[in-house]
């Protein structure tokens, strides 16, 4: 990939939670409009990556860049108002408030802009939410949660977008169509990291993918030799 | 039964500052997870700084005493929300990422510093507020006396409970406020800055004790360096029993303390009264710890 092609680098990042490291210098690029995923077992680091992304957590040593400013020295909501946006793992909806202030949280860093057509957007996207627009996050089912934190995620009109672990605990139906909404919104333009245990449909979703253990890289391809490289198969497909 | 509606209507006025006071616990308890020990203090540095005001400006007369409330009521929000943003800067912010005992250790010396600051300006001995500010009126409603200053501190406790209520339920940075109690981690994924929402908290909180420093001031006439240790602790109570965290629960709260209060000492002894409301205290932490108000909604797995 060159340089100009690239709208996120990660560059040796290495993170350590008291002293017990995460990751061990990871280095991935993502070119802009692309669909990558990041695979690995429990533990493996995924989302400790896009924590560090994020500015959630502080890589120990490496570098971030996002279209080429070093972001790993901003705070977490510089970071949004740069474009990264994430719908993190278990969702983190806000339970004690509607689906509709979720919304309007995740176009937090628009300040005095409409978010009229962003929410009717996210609405057309995820219908079940507008039935559901002034009930409570929490009492909303798991998919129905998962649709909110997504759609949350794209309030703030992200450039990249980083999903953790969208597909658990639902229901295979569910993740179908949560998986075609999930390229529906990469064709509209947004560039997506997707982080997944279910590594088959990501796999099939995805551009490129990168594969993680325990820290470290251990593989990276385009999506479709990933399918059919029986490591892979093997470590994380099942013999289906 | 007179005088039960009597001791009702006196019971919320009680009531309604201990629950403008509760509100700054529970503010900053609900983004930050920690109890700030010295908001008993902010609340009776608002009672001095509004005790010094309302002496100068009502002085000679210049100002009638409407005029003269309201510009005291300013000085005394502003100076105290000043006071509560230099406390967090000081006290509690270089501890952020500590223990979170040593956050409380903090908060305990905040406050004494403040009570000894409190009283090396302004005296250990008790202060009269000017007692002819308000004109000493009393209607007659249903048989009831109610006296105008009475009528005055409830009425100025409840306008201000429900702007911040409206602030917090219909405003953006309302919005982000209560993301951060619910899920910090979560709001700064939003793009909220975690820090200025504490920094916030930390002024509206000491904003409102302070303004219930001033209304004590005009409602009792007298003010006394260490008055913010027993109304801190009845206002703490007054948050755990709402639900400590919960913004409408913290109103609820210090109303029905106040009642509790007020009826202990008509009808039981005013020397239980004190006593009484902390067994309420030690009830809800056995019995109920997330307070009276229904639990929030539980996320689902």
């Amino acid at each position: 990939m060159a340089e100009t092609e690239k709208l996120l680098e990660l560059k040796n990042l290495v993170v350590s939670y008291g002293g017990v490291e995460a990751l061990h210098g990871l280095s991935l690029a993502v070119a802009p409009g692309e669909l990558v995923t990041i695979l690995g077992a429990n533990g493996a680091g995924k989302s400790t990556t896009l924590m560090a992304i994020s500015g959630l957590v502080r890589p120990a040593q490496g570098e971030i860049y996002f279209q080429g400013q070093r972001i790993d020295v901003l705070p977490s909501h510089e970071v949004v108002r740069l474009g990264i946006t994430q719908a993190p793992e278990g969702r983190r909806v806000f339970g004690p408030m509607t689906v509709e202030e979720n919304l309007r949280l995740g176009g937090f860093t628009r300040h005095g802009q409409d978010l009229g057509p962003d929410l009717e957007r996210v609405y057309d996207l995820f219908p079940r939410l507008l039935e559901r627009q002034g009930q409570m996050a929490g009492t909303l089912s798991g998919g129905e949660q998962q649709m909110l934190a997504i759609g949350r995620a794209l309030m703030a009109r992200p450039k990249l977008l980083l999903l953790d672990e969208p597909s658990l605990g639902l229901a295979p139906l569910l993740v179908k169509s949560i998986f075609e909404t999930i390229k529906g919104i990469n064709e509209s333009g947004v560039t997506i990291i997707l982080v997944e245990q279910n590594a088959r449909a990501a796999l099939k979703l995805a551009d490129r993918g990168y594969v993680l253990d325990v820290g470290h890289l251990v593989l990276e391809d385009q999506a479709e030799r990933l399918l059919n490289n029986p490591q892979v198969r093997d470590a994380y497909l099942g013999t289906r | 039964m007179a005088h039960f509606i009597e001791q009702i209507i006196y019971g919320l006025t009680v009531g309604s500052v201990y629950a403008l006071i509760a509100l700054g616990y529970t503010m900053v308890y609900g983004v930050m997870k920690l109890i700030n020990f010295a908001h008993g203090e902010l609340f009776t540095l608002g009672a001095f700084i509004g005790f010094v005001f309302l002496g100068t400006l009502s002085w000679g007369s210049y100002f009638g005493p409407a005029l003269a409330i309201g510009l005291t009521a300013i000085l005394v929000a502003g100076s105290t929300a000043l006071a509560g943003h230099f406390l967090e800067r000081v006290a509690y912010r270089p501890l952020r990422h500590s223990d979170r005992l040593a956050a409380v250790v903090s908060a305990l010396g905040a406050s004494i510093f403040l009570q000894n600051v409190i009283m090396v300006v302004w005296g250990a001995q008790y202060r009269a507020f000017n007692a002819s500010l308000l004109p000493t009126v009393v209607w007659r409603i249903f048989g009831q006396s109610v006296s105008l200053v009475r009528l005055f501190v409830f009425l100025t406790a409840v306008i201000i409970m429900l702007s911040l209520y409206l602030f917090i339920n219909r405003t953006r940075l309302g919005l982000a406020i209560r993301a951060a109690a619910i899920d910090q981690g979560a709001a700064r994924l939003m793009g909220v800055d975690v820090s200025r929402v504490i920094a916030l908290v930390f002024v509206i909180g000491p904003a409102l004790g302070g303004l219930a420093g001033l209304l004590v001031g005009i409602y009792y006439g007298q003010i006394n360096f260490n008055m913010g240790q027993m109304y801190g602790l009845k206002a703490f109570t007054a948050a755990v029993i709402g639900g400590i965290g919960n913004i409408p629960g913290a109103m609820l709260g210090g109303l029905l303390l106040g009642l509790l209060e007020t009826l202990a000492d008509a009808y039981v002894s005013g020397a239980w009264k004190d006593a009484l409301a902390f067994v309420a205290l030690i009830s809800i932490l056995i019995f109920r710890p997330t307070g009276i108000l229904p639990e929030r909604v539980a996320e689902k797995l």
